[in-house]
């Protein structure tokens, strides 16, 4: 390991680290606009520089500079501050002086540096340049006169979102950042957002709203997808007005996707604020909580065991799961199901159903087989993992199912069954691809599980992991990829049909059929309501989505802001999410509704509050309580021997990536981004442009 | 989106063929300034006078991008980056004028004031019929020869108001004036004729009716090679 | 001590032999002017003893900068990796005050032709490509037709003059970008991207285009190198100064009776030149004001150091300049100084290619307090902070074109602050500056 005297103190440093890195790690900070750690070095803002012996007598760019043995660095040299004084004054002589009204003010980069390295006052008395503002669409707004040229947006559409949509156009002075006037056709677009260094691309739903310091800060995680991405939700007294990433270099490293970031409008919007119970004509009527409950007790105990039962929502937390679950089995009902998608998964072995790999093992993985699954919509997060890993040229990917754009190169091998098939036995080309890898990795979305020959599609997977050495040591490439947040947690506690019960499917054909008299939705909007009809339905949740319309009782919940609960990633990651907001009107966190039910169904679950249930959760469930740990996925046999039905095609199941749960579905911001990216792009392609054009 | 379409066709498009040839297929990208000269060219050619000259649209853009296989948004970064790149028309002649020290230190801007007068446009403007466009531009390398235009193709240089008004007025009648020293220097020797090297063959010198500084290339030799 | 041992350079020891393009530029003149002569065996020479030769001539490079040639071209890898490894012509001149190499490619282009391939040898190279600026459209023909010819001869290509080494020589054009003859900014531009310099390291012999060793030089260092292989190191080292050895193009303009290029031995007192080759000084050489020795990114040097001093590396740094291109503009008593180095600000504001903070908002702001200084709009105490601006930006930038920009101006402030000042206090002080630098 290489040793470095960083201002005169000596450092033992890993070799390959750039100065900027080694100071770093010895904790002399570096102040920097362009670098960032997961984009292309660009070296261009200069801000980094210091004085390295040897090398010429000028100050270098640490950023840019590799470290090696016996180099002297220094940082707080007259040279240095020299350095960065100047190169500070030349990004304020035309940085417009707009703080006040830039909502980057109290978040800026360059606000927070010109305090350490600004001049009093500005020798520049020309013109300050002014830039015309760009259109980069619905969530990115532009106030280009502020633009320092670091390049941060641009190398993350190139290197990150795999969309070489953003530029640096014209030269000298004349420089200019742009999208040629278009939308920026990401589902990561808005984190050039988080990495502008200043308040030239703020967040155009977010503008004017709020100061950082107003703000309460809340660490959670993100619903909107089974990918679990570390969140900072941001409120201002019951309002949230954004939400942020944080870092988990596991899962999101340090991006989110667009919907986990601007669904959040949809919490103020469509809101099930009070109890509602359907009257004598039909309709919907306000109720106070103790008639609702009652209600519900009432033909919760009118109905047989085997006539009632409970479909988990994709939302919910593991606790209010774990509590209707309880109360089901209380109530002697066998009729419960969180695949509401009628994914053919069971519960053990565990591996059938988890990202066993993890995502951070894509880092690792030399071959790729993606089968029935839109990575990119379904979790674009795994998704710019995948192109990471590609982009360091040690990845090949082969695709079964949806032929749809990806952001990385990948062999389209085939629409359906019959191309699994090949594969499995050898006598597609990508086998040869697979048999080779060091790291071999299948990704198996719901496309290909959701469907009846699933549990067949889910063997043929397993067999192909097994026979091309996706289990072994250390290495699980056996990749099950969500779409629903609760699922996974779901499924480990159990919430599936108990002995003699019904499964989804079942449970709607029993409802169709009346065997089905009472069905309780909990959260669960995705189900095919019009097989409900008959049914007394009982819908607790958030929105007044589908499941609200189809309901003769709604018992209004909270949204994942809004309260305390357990999330289980596709991974198998425990982690928590936690209560930013609380819940608007008489809505009550999910557990408590439960409680109260349990109490007047005459099947008291037996616990006071939510440190209990959770203890009673964690007893029965212990890998539950290792939070942010993954519990590894036994492997054994799973799925199910025959065919699969040869001429259907796997399908995604997310037809619209901005509007897949009832918050989404209520936000604004979602609409208009399914205008500018789905709708507009559909039409586009329609009347045969390339639907890329601004 | 229009329905407008961008192809190479006859001698531009074997051209662009040869120079896409210079690269490994791989790297053809390299050929993007040859492609946009090419597309200007074409675009001039198949326009005719007083119809936007050598520029390019993003139709031809677009096209470019889709042949080197680059984003166009790539395209657009180089296409903004270099001044010999036209994105809106120009004159048929564009009378691009030196002016940086060299040539400004022997007489650059009483060039630019005449132009101005005699077009009657100012710096950065085109003539009303869409034949002459006026642009200073930066140091040529031609400043032994300062003060000195180019005009599409070609370099005038030595220039006097006088002379380079009368290579205006002779595009405007459609003739075509010999290129290169303007006061019958062949290259960059000295006014004159040099003091050394005088033992080698005597100036064909700038009377050659093919021309100034590639008067000795054969005939026709500059359309052979497009 | 020098300038008593220097001596004209005679027609015999000139390497370009049709500069003024007197004679033809086809292969078969060029072949009587000495080009192509036995090519087979210096290649033969092999790699090491070429690169011995051209160390040995002390060749620095041409194209402004001044680094030993030979030097430059052993830093190529001798193991590459199976990569293959490129020369690159630096043929983008655009250094105003410099036009040299224009008069190599249009008049004598097989010098080049030959020269890649020998200098290609030496680095192990098996192509050449030589990066044209998009103006000069003629000499982007005529080295077009030469390479055509070389190829037609067997000179170039498989088994190249019969030497079994296979050698490609390709012509690529620029579009308009003084910036793309920085060297990396024009691997760049070749690579078909637009023109912004790369941080360095890697260097260009370790990852150069394509990420492959490459070597860029100028035309005229690649040009003379068959003639210092014909004649050897000690010929060419015969002339100049110690470490400033070697014939050199000179390019004089501005205010000279007869501007020109000029082939002359390294070390040439700038008087004689002028003097001999030029006709002099417009007016006597007491009309002289000063002199930007070396292409505009020079500091200029006022008339008393041009009285003695030489042309040559050494001799212009040691008075504060550089030799830079040998592009001599010449200023006389007439000459607006201020707004002749104004122009240049403006020069360089104009080419900055925005990448790098300094440079892109620097060369803005000196072109703009230097332009309000050449018509007096100025306060004193500007004249200071323009020169700590300019310091601000030297040093601070990506590639030398930050530098470039300063040293003009940190040049004149240096010689001719008198005349800055008088300006500025000769000014009637009507006009408040904040109004009209408004307009």
């Amino acid at each position: 390991m290489p040793t470095v005297k960083i201002n005169g103190e000596e450092h033992e440093v890993e070799a390959g680290m750039t100065v900027l890195q080694a100071c770093e790690q010895a904790g002399v900070e570096i102040p920097r606009f362009c670098y960032h750690e997961r984009l292309s070095i660009a070296g261009n803002c200069r801000m980094c520089l210091v004085e390295v012996k040897p090398g010429p007598p000028k100050p270098q760019a640490s950023c840019a500079l590799p470290v090696q043995d016996g180099q002297e660095i220094t940082t707080d040299s007259p040279m240095v501050h020299k350095a960065r004084k100047g190169v500070m004054e030349f990004l304020l002589i035309n940085h417009p002086l707009d703080c006040p009204i830039c909502d980057q003010g109290g978040e800026c980069d360059l606000q927070d540096q010109s305090m350490a390295y600004g001049f009093k006052g500005s020798r520049y008395e020309e013109n300050k340049r002014a830039v015309a503002d760009k259109y980069m669409g619905p969530l990115i707004k532009t106030i280009m006169t502020r633009c320092i040229h670091c390049t941060r947006c641009v190398r993350f559409a190139a290197e990150v979102a795999g969309v070489e949509e953003i530029g640096l156009l014209n030269r000298g002075e004349n420089a200019e950042i742009s999208s040629l006037e278009k939308a920026v056709d990401s589902e990561m677009s808005a984190n050039v957002i988080d990495l502008c260094p200043v308040g030239a691309l703020t967040s155009k739903p977010y503008a004017f709203e709020a100061r950082p310091w107003e703000l309460r800060k809340t660490e959670s995680v993100d619903v909107m997808d089974a990918v679990g991405s570390n969140i900072r939700v941001d409120a201002r007294g019951n309002e949230v007005l954004r939400v942020l990433p944080r870092l988990n270099e596991e899962v999101n490293e340090e991006w989110i996707s667009d919907k986990t970031r601007y669904a959040c409008d949809g919490l103020a919007r469509q809101r099930l604020d009070r109890p509602y119970v359907r009257g004598e004509d039909g309709k919907l009527k306000p109720a106070d909580w103790s008639t609702a409950l009652q209600v519900v007790a009432d033909k919760l105990k009118a109905t047989a065991a085997d006539g009632i039962a409970a479909i988990a929502g994709d939302t919910a937390d593991v606790e209010s799961l774990y509590a209707l679950k309880a109360l089901m089995q209380r109530l002697g009902v066998a009729n419960i199901d969180c695949r509401q998608d009628g994914a053919r998964i069971e519960a053990s072995p565990r591996a059938q159903y988890l990202f066993n790999s993890g995502i951070a093992g894509i880092d690792q993985a030399d071959a790729l087989l993606i089968v029935g699954s839109n990575v990119r919509w379904e979790a674009p997060i795994v998704n710019a993992r995948i192109r990471k890993r590609w982009m360091t040229g040690q990845l090949s990917v082969g695709v079964i199912g949806p032929n749809v754009e990806t952001t990385f190169d990948s062999d389209y091998l085939g629409a359906g069954p019959e191309t699994l098939t090949d594969v499995a036995e050898g006598k597609h080309p990508f086998a040869e691809i697979l048999r080779k890898a060091e790291r071999p990795m299948i990704i198996v979305g719901q496309g290909a599980l959701a469907r009846e020959d699933g549990a067949q599609v889910l063997a043929t997977a397993r067999a192909i992991a097994e026979t091309f050495g996706m289990v072994a040591d250390g290495w699980n490439g056996f990749n099950v990829l969500h779409t629903a947040a609760a699922r996974v947690g779901a499924m480990e506690i159990g919430f599936l049909p108990g002995e003699g019960g019904r499964s989804v499917p079942e449970i709607l054909d029993g409802a169709k059929s009346g065997a089905v008299e009472v069905v309780y939705l909990h959260g669960a909007d995705e189900v095919d309501m019009s097989a409900l009809e008959k049914a007394f339905v009982i819908y607790q949740g958030h929105h007044g989505d589908k499941g609200a319309h189809a309901a003769d009782v709604v018992l209004p919940g909270a949204a994942y802001t809004e309260k305390n609960g357990t999330y289980v990633n596709t991974e198998g990651r425990v982690q928590l999410g936690r209560r930013a907001v609380f819940p608007p009107g008489e809505a009550r966190e999910d557990w408590a509704i439960l409680r109260a039910l349990s109490e007047r169904a005459g099947a008291t679950l037996p616990f006071d509050n939510l440190d209990a249930l959770r203890q009673q959760m964690r007893d029965a469930h212990p890998g539950l309580a290792r939070l942010d740990m993954v519990e590894p996925g036994e492997w054994g046999e799973f799925g199910a021997a025959g065919a699969m039905k040869s001429d259907l095609p796997f399908a995604s199941p997310i037809e619209n990536f901005y509007m897949t749960d009832p918050v989404s579905r209520s936000s604004q911001t979602m609409a208009q981004c399914t205008q500018t990216f789905v709708l507009d792009r559909r039409k586009a392609l329609e009347s045969g442009g390339t639907g890329t054009d601004g | 989106m229009s329905a407008e379409t961008f192809e190479f066709e006859g001698k531009f498009k074997a051209e662009a063929e040869r120079n896409l040839a210079k690269y490994p297929h791989e790297r053809r990208q390299s050929a993007i300034l040859a492609l946009l000269f090419l597309a200007q060219e074409q675009r001039a050619a198949k326009a005719g006078a007083g119809k936007g000259g050598r520029w390019v649209d993003e139709t031809a853009m677009r096209a470019i991008a889709d042949m080197l296989g680059m984003p166009y948004i790539r395209v657009m970064e180089v296409a903004t980056f270099f001044t010999q790149i036209n994105l809106a028309p120009v004159g048929d002649h564009h009378i691009q004028l030196c002016g940086t020290t060299p040539c400004m230190l022997r007489g650059a801007e009483s060039l630019r004031a005449a132009v101005e007068k005699h077009l009657g446009i100012h710096e950065g403007e085109t003539t009303e019929d869409g034949r002459f466009t006026l642009s200073e531009v930066e140091c040529l390398g031609a400043c032994c020869n300062a003060p000195m235009v180019q005009i599409n193709d070609d370099y005038y240089e030595d220039l006097t108001e006088e002379s380079l008004l009368a290579i205006i007025d002779k595009l405007a009648k459609g003739e075509k004036p010999v290129p290169g020293s303007q006061i019958g220097r062949r290259c960059s020797e000295p006014e004159g004729g040099p003091h050394v090297l005088k033992d080698g063959p005597s100036p064909q010198g700038p009377a050659d009716p093919k021309g100034g500084p590639h008067g000795n290339m054969p005939a026709g030799e500059p359309e052979k090679l497009y | 001590m020098a300038s008593a041992t220097w001596t004209p350079l005679k027609d015999e020891d000139r390497i370009f032999g049709n500069l003024y393009g007197y004679d033809s530029w086809r292969l078969e003149a060029a072949r009587k002017r000495g080009s192509w002569d036995n090519t087979k065996d210096l290649i033969l020479l092999g790699r090491e003893k070429i690169v011995e030769i051209v160390k040995g001539s002390g060749l620095r490079g041409r194209g402004g900068a001044g680094f030993p040639t030979g030097m430059k071209w052993s830093f190529m890898p001798k193991d590459t990796g199976g990569r293959p490894c490129y020369l690159i012509v630096n043929a983008d001149e655009s250094e105003p005050g410099t036009c040299k190499d224009r008069e190599i490619m249009r008049n004598d282009p097989h010098t080049l032709v030959e020269g890649c391939l020998l200098a290609g040898v030496g680095i192990g190279a098996t192509a050449a490509y030589i990066y044209i600026r998009g103006e000069y459209r003629a000499e982007y023909r005529v080295m077009e037709a030469a390479i055509q010819e070389a190829y037609d001869a067997g000179l170039l290509g498989k088994n190249a003059c019969g030497s079994g080494y296979d050698f490609d020589v390709i012509m690529h054009h620029g579009a308009g970008a003084y910036i793309c003859g920085e060297e990396t900014a024009l691997l760049e531009s070749l690579e078909g991207k637009k023109g912004q310099p790369r941080l360095k390291p890697p260097f260009p012999a370790m990852a150069g285009l394509w990420g492959c060793p490459s070597t860029v030089n100028n035309v005229e260092s690649i040009a003379v190198t068959p003639t210092i292989l014909r004649k050897g190191s000690d010929w060419f080292a015969g002339f100049g100064r110690e470490k400033n050895e070697g014939t050199k193009l000179f390019c004089i303009s501005g205010h000279v009776e007869k501007p020109c290029n000029i082939e002359e031995a390294m070390s040439i007192p700038l008087k004689e030149l002028l003097e001999r080759h030029c006709g002099g000084v417009r007016g006597g050489w007491d009309n002289l004001k000063a002199v930007v020795p070396g292409g505009s990114s020079v500091p200029l040097i006022p008339r008393s150091i041009c009285d003695d001093v030489l042309m040559d590396f050494d001799a212009l740094k040691e008075v504060k300049s550089g030799l830079g291109t040998a592009a001599v503009i010449v200023m006389d008593q007439s000459t607006d100084i201020v707004k002749a180095i104004a122009r240049f600000a403006y020069f360089y504001k104009h080419e900055s290619c925005g990448q790098c903070t300094p440079c892109r908002e620097g060369t803005g702001w000196m072109w703009r307090v230097i332009t309000r200084m050449a018509e007096g709009r100025a306060e004193i105490e500007e004249i200071d902070m323009l020169l700590d601006v300019s310091k601000q930006v030297e040093g601070h930038t990506i590639c030398a074109l930050g530098d470039a920009a300063a040293w003009p101006i940190q040049g004149l402030i240096r010689h001719f602050r008198d005349e800055i000042e008088d300006r500025i206090k000769n000014r009637t002080r009507v006009q408040v500056r904040g109004t009209v630098a408004a307009e």
